[in-house]
């Protein structure tokens, strides 16, 4: 029995308008509405609301053995109920067969997995929870964006509780093993992986309507028979693809629907097919190996890398001035501000900065609203600006507010005022001799709320401090669902302990 | 004293800083009481025509070539022309022209002796066809219309000036406003432009030179001596719109480049000055407006450098962005590696801004109330830079008197020298 695992992916970015320098400080509207507003509706009324209808008649028409799964984006579903809640409508009685499965990712298909686990988690989570008020169904299995994967991120994946995740079936990782077999993370076997097949789900994703490809027309019963083709110990077949491959990347006049329709009875009638959602297959299927990808793959262009939105210099200065953001959007406590920093992150803003022009250029310059990689650099980094100026200004209100009262009645003639440290930065500059006799007086879930997500430099600085006893009291005392205010009041702690020090020894 | 003088564009309709200076200079000559009759290529019949009469190359009948023009015509029918040579245009400029070339490309001799020719008025892939051309006519209209001198700008229109010389034997003055060197460079020059420059200057009675710095390039380039090149710098028309109040929306200082992103204006060392500025400095910004063919490698190495939240493009700006741009600086920055003159740090200075110049720039001659540095030297730059913009007493006093030197200098002034280089011609 082999069994037939479709997933599609659903995902529209918040797309930048054009942001001048001129606008830096001055104007905080960075998207193009009319254009996203645009996009949303054309790709709905040609894409996802016929195939949803059509996913809902092949569910009657073939009653429970049709199975599919869906990975939608938290900016993608928010443009929909915006935009297109006809759209959301139909997902939700797809989601009410109990035949469809949703998958997690992050709410803003974005790439934070590649730079801060701490992010990645808290997208997750707000993605996870989307899904869940609008669907009422819990995701099992996480697919990353861009299926990307590695090692490393699947372990951060499993820390999730995910026990099942999707990837690319790369042919360099997997070397002259199949992709359709269950396989297992190479560091976790407890994380069973689904690999893309690649060759079959790119037949209908990327081939269907090419003339030129010696198999065109494809039709249903091709399909299959290539299925059938393939060795019979196979297990199972994963097509994942775009949902935008029905109806906008292949459009209804090549036929895609017609095949779409026809595919599942054709599946049906050959006894050993089957349909299974990737949780189903993970749950039926013994894995067969391990699958080592200790550099991360993702199911883009020819090299099945990140190349496409990382590694020249362009996406890089973006990505890192982006993510050296994350610590105080935490501590800003405004919504706009972190809708701002999680629609920035939309992977799509990399996409476009991509100079790879070659084999690969032109299915990027279909998906580009820019005319170059510098122009799509040039307008981000000018939005990047303004929202720097909007986190800093908040993040330094939010640090006058907090601090201790009690500071500026201190008198300034002593040379040890010099230390005291006015922000949890600060405390860098504090000799750990006191870091030391003040930690040493407060509980370790207190310290461990205040260190939570700090970075290296000072969190090295605080337990290297600290006893061995402590520091495990920490580990053990790992605060749950902490939110950024507890956080803040921790941090605070601290300080004013250190000012109590100080006022205690400077006498 | 009647002038007949040959130049390529005339506001309006103009690509860059030789037009602007004609009309400048006719109105200089015009207070001096010099009239002055203004042949351009292709006329539109809206240029400002108070203190001079514009003749249009492309309304007049050509009824005989002199044996000069012919050998050129000889020349040029077997020289294909590249298309690295335009002066004086803008990038985008230069795209649009360059893509959309090839119109009204008639070829063929007979039509060059006879008839009218309308003239592009353009720098075209075909430049140096209309070029000859534009001296066919020339010589007609030296023929017909009374003059005592003629004055030519730039190597477009030498062949015009040597064409109209040898009908009516009347001295030729030659204005160089940028030679091929300060274009292109020495790796790249053009021979075939060099070699029209090289005819003008030794067929000029005079020559008159924008800068000491481009009259050292024709002594030590072309060999022509120094005797015979008199300096005469430009000038600005004083503003008479008033300056935007742009609403600014960041607190931090503002340090700009405008102009065009290629080799000649030393893009890059700005990039590497204001790298060295904000390792001290966080709160300053930098802005790159304009384009070129230097731009993409000049976003590349700001991202490389990681100070791309600091260092922002524009793109190319016109018309009022230009007056907002630097109205939204606090300095400005001219690090070219040859201007024979730079017009930009005068409109800088005349919108109350501050600026840094090349050595390498004529418009460093005249300039007092300006700091300069060898381009080479990002050191100095960035040192210059970072006191401008942290010196108040430096900056207050470069803003009053920088405005009042610029404008101090006067068309009218140096139409005057202009005139006394006519004088000596005409009594030689």
């Amino acid at each position: 029995m082999k069994s037939i695992c479709f997933y599609f992916q659903v995902h529209q970015p918040y797309r930048l308008r054009t942001y001048r320098f001129f606008d830096i400080g001055r104007r905080h509207d960075y998207y193009d509405e009319h254009q996203n507003r645009y996009i949303i509706n054309k790709v709905a009324e040609k894409s996802y609301l016929p195939a949803n209808n059509m996913m809902l008649d092949l569910i009657k028409k073939h009653g429970k053995v049709f199975r599919i799964a869906y990975s939608i984006s938290g900016v993608a579903l928010e443009q929909l109920e915006r935009e297109a809640p006809q759209v959301i409508a139909s997902f939700k009685k797809l989601a009410e067969t109990g035949q469809v499965e949703f998958l997690s990712e992050t709410y803003a298909h974005s790439l934070a997995s590649l730079k801060s686990p701490s992010e990645f988690k808290r997208q997750v989570e707000r993605h996870k929870q989307k899904i869940k008020s609008l669907f009422n169904v819990e995701s099992k299995t996480f697919r990353n964006t861009e299926l990307i994967y590695s090692d490393a991120i699947g372990k951060q994946v499993f820390d999730m509780g995910y026990r099942t995740m999707l990837t690319e079936g790369a042919r360099h990782v997997l070397g002259w093993k199949s992709p359709d077999f269950l396989y297992v993370n190479s560091n976790n076997p407890k994380l069973k992986v689904l690999l893309k097949n690649f060759r079959l789900s790119d037949d209908i994703a990327f081939r269907f309507s090419d003339r030129s490809w010696d198999e065109w027309p494809l039709t249903a019963e091709k399909f299959v028979k290539k299925i059938k083709n393939l060795p019979p110990e196979d297990e199972v077949v994963n097509l994942f693809m775009d949902y935008e491959t029905f109806g906008e990347h292949q459009w209804k006049e090549t036929g895609i629907f017609d095949f779409l329709y026809a595919l599942p009875e054709k599946v049906l009638q050959e006894k050993d097919l089957q349909f299974r959602t990737p949780a189903e297959v993970a749950k039926e299927l013994q894995p067969v190996s391990a699958i080592h990808v200790p550099h991360p793959i993702s199911w883009a262009d020819e090299e099945r890398d990140l190349t496409a939105w990382l590694g020249n210099e362009l996406q890089d200065e973006a990505f890192d001035k982006l993510y050296a953001l994350e610590d105080k959007v935490q501590q800003c406590n405004d919504k706009k501000i972190e809708d701002d920093w999680h629609y920035l992150q939309s992977s799509d803003h990399f996409y476009y900065m991509c100079t790879k022009w070659f084999s690969d250029g032109a299915v990027h310059h279909y998906f580009n609203p820019y005319k170059s990689p510098y122009e799509a650099f040039i307008n981000y980094m000018n939005v990047i600006s303004d929202f720097i100026l909007r986190v800093e200004e908040k993040f330094n209100a939010s640090e006058i507010t907090s601090q201790p009262k009690h500071k500026k009645e201190q008198p300034q003639e002593s040379g040890r005022r010099v230390a005291q440290p006015d922000t949890f930065q600060d405390l860098k500059k504090v000799p750990k001799k006191v870091l030391k006799e003040v930690l040493k007086g407060l509980s370790p879930a207190t310290l461990a709320m205040a260190l939570a997500n700090t970075d290296n430099e000072i969190y090295e600085r605080l337990v290297s401090t600290m006893g061995k006893r402590t520091v495990k009291a920490m580990k053990d005392n790992k605060p749950i669902n902490l939110t950024a205010t507890d956080r803040k009041n921790a941090r605070q702690i601290i300080l004013d302990s250190v000012f109590d020090y100080y006022d205690m020894h400077s006498v | 004293m009647n002038v007949l003088m040959f130049g390529w564009e005339f506001p309006p309709h103009i690509t860059g800083g030789l037009g602007t200076a004609c009309f400048g200079l006719t109105n200089g000559l015009a207070a001096n009481k010099v009239p002055v009759k203004f042949v351009v290529p292709k006329a539109y019949g809206d240029e400002d025509q108070t203190n001079v009469r514009i003749i249009n190359a492309s309304d007049t009948e050509v009824t005989f070539a002199t044996k000069m023009v012919r050998d050129y015509w000889n020349y040029i029918s077997y020289v294909e022309v590249d298309s690295k040579i335009i002066p004086y245009v803008s990038p985008e400029d230069y795209y649009n022209i360059v893509n959309s070339a090839e119109k009204g490309n008639e070829t063929s001799e007979n039509k060059a002796f006879s008839g009218k020719y309308d003239f592009s008025g353009k720098y075209g892939k075909n430049l140096i066809e209309e070029i000859m051309r534009y001296a066919i006519v020339a010589a007609n209209i030296a023929a017909d219309t009374p003059h005592d001198l003629i004055h030519a700008h730039d190597w477009l229109t030498y062949p015009s000036g040597i064409a109209a010389k040898e009908v009516s034997g009347k001295p030729l003055v030659i204005h160089i406003h940028a030679t091929e060197y300060d274009r292109a460079g020495e790796a790249n020059l053009n021979s075939q432009v060099r070699d029209i420059e090289q005819k003008g200057f030794d067929t000029a009675d005079k020559i008159i030179a924008v800068s000491q710095l481009t009259k050292n390039i024709l002594v030590t380039k072309y060999g022509i001596p120094e005797n015979k090149i008199t300096v005469v710098h430009n000038a600005v028309v004083p503003q008479e719109k008033t300056i935007p109040d742009a609403e600014r929306g960041i607190k931090d200082k503002v340090v700009t480049f405008l102009g065009r992103v290629t080799y000649q204006k030393g893009p890059e060392y700005f990039v590497e000055a204001a790298n060295k500025i904000l390792q001290r400095d966080k709160n300053v910004r930098f802005v790159m407006a304009g384009s070129g063919d230097m731009l993409e490698k000049i976003i590349r190495r700001v991202a490389a450098l990681r100070i791309a939240d600091r260092f922002h493009f524009t793109g190319f700006l016109k018309g009022d962005d230009v007056d907002t741009m630097f109205a939204l600086s606090d300095v400005y920055v001219m690090p070219s590696v040859s201007e024979p003159f730079g017009i930009s740090p005068l409109e800088a200075m005349r919108s109350n801004v501050p600026v840094v110049i090349s050595r390498q720039s004529g418009v460093s001659e005249v300039l007092k109330h300006a700091l300069k540095a060898d381009f080479w030297d990002i050191d100095a730059l960035a040192d210059q830079i970072y006191g401008l913009l942290n010196y108040d007493a430096l900056s207050t006093s470069f803003k009053k008197y920088g405005k009042q030197e610029v404008n101090n200098l006067k068309w009218e002034n140096a139409a005057a020298k202009v005139k006394e280089v006519y004088q000596s011609v005409l009594n030689k």
